[in-house]
């Protein structure tokens, strides 16, 4: 197991509100189902998402959102993400999300959207299934 | 210096396995499963070519082939060889929750002010139950997310004892060949395990904090020797006037005096309010002078490198001897031996 190849996740939270647990509880079960989980704080910026994951080059980016921002804030990390040549790094987010939000969301490019209560064993799974995949145009 | 350690790397042939040149070099052949960000090799030239226009993209994932040893991390690291051994590498170790991360955050922005460019490497050990690692470093760096005079990348150490990661003087290579005026190490050190640092940089900070106690003997023999340089960070607690007299008493009593007469200066500061920074980068700097008016710079690279070879040395004979537990008839006959207590008949074969 040493010396193998891990995906590597960076988790992040974008938005103003200044809590955390729940990244942190995604941050635990990614790191024991194995990966490799960069964690970088709350209260970030879309620049400051790209950036990291520019130089950490990740697999998976986990985005965390509790304000209602998202539809503010998820176009503009995906616009950064496309422009750094990012555009295969798989993108989820998790949040409270209004139905009617989710296929737009999607539709940005983040495939995956979870909102709270969902297991963690899938949002384990739906990584270990996406990384590496193109995304099914 | 560098020229001295490509041909001693290079001379060491390859044996039918492809191993790894240099870091990762003990690795046998790293599994690589489906998926991730493994890049042919035949996309290496490019990404060469990219790196040395100095795009971060082709930079950062350099890295990951490195970090991996992939046979494009490979050929990329024998290619960027050649242009390593100019950066200042500084290691930075200490127990857990020193304040090494918010130091380190601080001299990002002191050697930025002085015009330096700054790459770190912040290492975090792996779960030895699941493999997954949790690396939390960045957190205090995010200040410079837009600076490009800064670069930082989080590794695990993926099942390597001391501290670092196989991969992370590949790592350091890397970054130092991309340009990068100072290369930063952050790494845990509780024991003896910081002595990987102190054999990949050429000044290693041992941070301490006040108030741990009086538990002055917590600090391992032998382990003031890997400092160049003794740091109380959270300077601004009490009890770091008394941990100052203590540190220095041992320096005395150890009799510890690092090659070339270099006399290890111990420095307090208080990381969570940037004081003492300035102090401190003066102090790294003196050491750097030092290393390279003495010769002693020379001497770490040549001492690094011959680490590194036996290290890839080493990684060989152990694989062949894996090898010879995994695949050999003769071995499995002798454990049937042992397991029917057949204790002569296995000596017997044993010694034939
Ligand atoms: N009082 C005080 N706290 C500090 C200082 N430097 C760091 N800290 C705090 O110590 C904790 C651990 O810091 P961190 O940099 O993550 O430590 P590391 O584990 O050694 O990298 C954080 O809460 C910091 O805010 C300091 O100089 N003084
Ligand atoms: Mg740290």
């Amino acid at each position: 197991m040493a010396d193998q190849q891990r995906i590597r996740v960076l988790v992040a939270k974008p938005g103003l509100d200044g809590h955390d647990r729940g990244a942190k509880v995604i941050v635990r079960a990614l790191r024991d189902a194995g990966m490799e989980v960069i964690y970088t704080g709350i209260r970030q910026t879309p620049e400051m998402i790209a950036s990291a994951a520019l130089q950490e080059d990740v697999d998976v980016i986990g985005l965390s959102i509790l304000s209602g921002a998202h539809m503010a804030v998820f176009p503009k990390i995906m616009e950064l993400l496309r422009a750094g040549g990012m555009d295969d790094v798989v993108v989820l987010a998790g949040g409270i999300f209004p139905d009617e939000d989710v296929p737009k969301i999607k539709a940005m490019g983040i495939r995956g959207v979870f909102g709270p209560g969902t297991p963690l064993s899938e949002i384990v799974e739906f990584i270990r299934a996406n990384v590496g995949r193109p995304e099914a145009a | 210096m560098t020229g001295d350690g490509r041909r001693a790397l290079t001379g060491i042939k390859a044996t039918g396995d492809e191993q790894p040149l240099g870091p990762g070099g003990a690795m046998a052949g790293a599994a690589t499963p489906p998926g991730g960000r493994t890049i042919d090799p035949a996309a290496v030239p490019d990404l060469v070519e990219r790196f040395r226009r100095g795009e971060r993209r082709a930079l950062s994932r350099t890295l990951t082939q490195v970090e991996n040893a992939t046979p494009a991390g490979r050929e990329a690291l024998r290619a960027l060889f050649p242009s390593s051994g100019r950066a200042h590498v500084v290691g930075v170790t200490g127990p857990p929750g020193a304040g090494k991360s918010t130091l380190v955050n601080r001299l990002i922005a002191e050697w930025r002010g002085r015009g330096r460019t700054v790459a770190v490497v912040a290492v975090d050990p792996s779960s030895t139950l699941t493999g997954g690692a949790t690396l939390g470093d960045r957190v205090r760096m995010m200040a410079t997310y837009a600076d490009e005079g800064v670069f930082i990348r989080s590794m695990a150490t993926r099942g390597n004892l001391g501290g670092l990661a196989r991969a992370t003087r590949g790592i350091v290579w890397t970054l130092d060949a991309f340009g990068f005026d100072v290369v930063i190490i952050e790494t845990v050190g509780v024991g003896q395990d910081e002595v990987e640092v102190a054999r990949t940089a050429q000044t290693t900070l041992l941070l301490q904090v006040p108030g741990l106690g009086d538990d002055i003997q917590a600090i391992k023999a032998g382990i003031l020797e890997i400092a160049d340089l003794l740091v109380i960070n959270k300077a601004d607690r009490p009890g770091a006037g008394e941990l100052k007299r203590d540190l220095a008493m041992m320096l005395t009593l150890g009799g510890h005096a690092p090659p070339g007469g270099w006399r290890v200066p111990i420095l307090e500061t208080s990381a969570a309010r940037g004081e003492g920074i300035g102090e401190l980068a003066d102090a790294v700097e003196g050491h750097l002078r030092h290393l390279k008016e003495g010769g002693e710079w020379a001497r770490r690279e040549r001492a690094m490198l011959l680490d590194e070879i036996q290290g890839l040395v080493r990684g060989r004979i152990l694989a062949q001897v894996d090898r010879l537990f995994h695949d050999d008839p003769a071995f499995d006959a002798l454990l049937a031996r042992l397991v029917a207590r057949d204790w002569a008949t296995a000596v017997a074969r044993s010694t034939t």
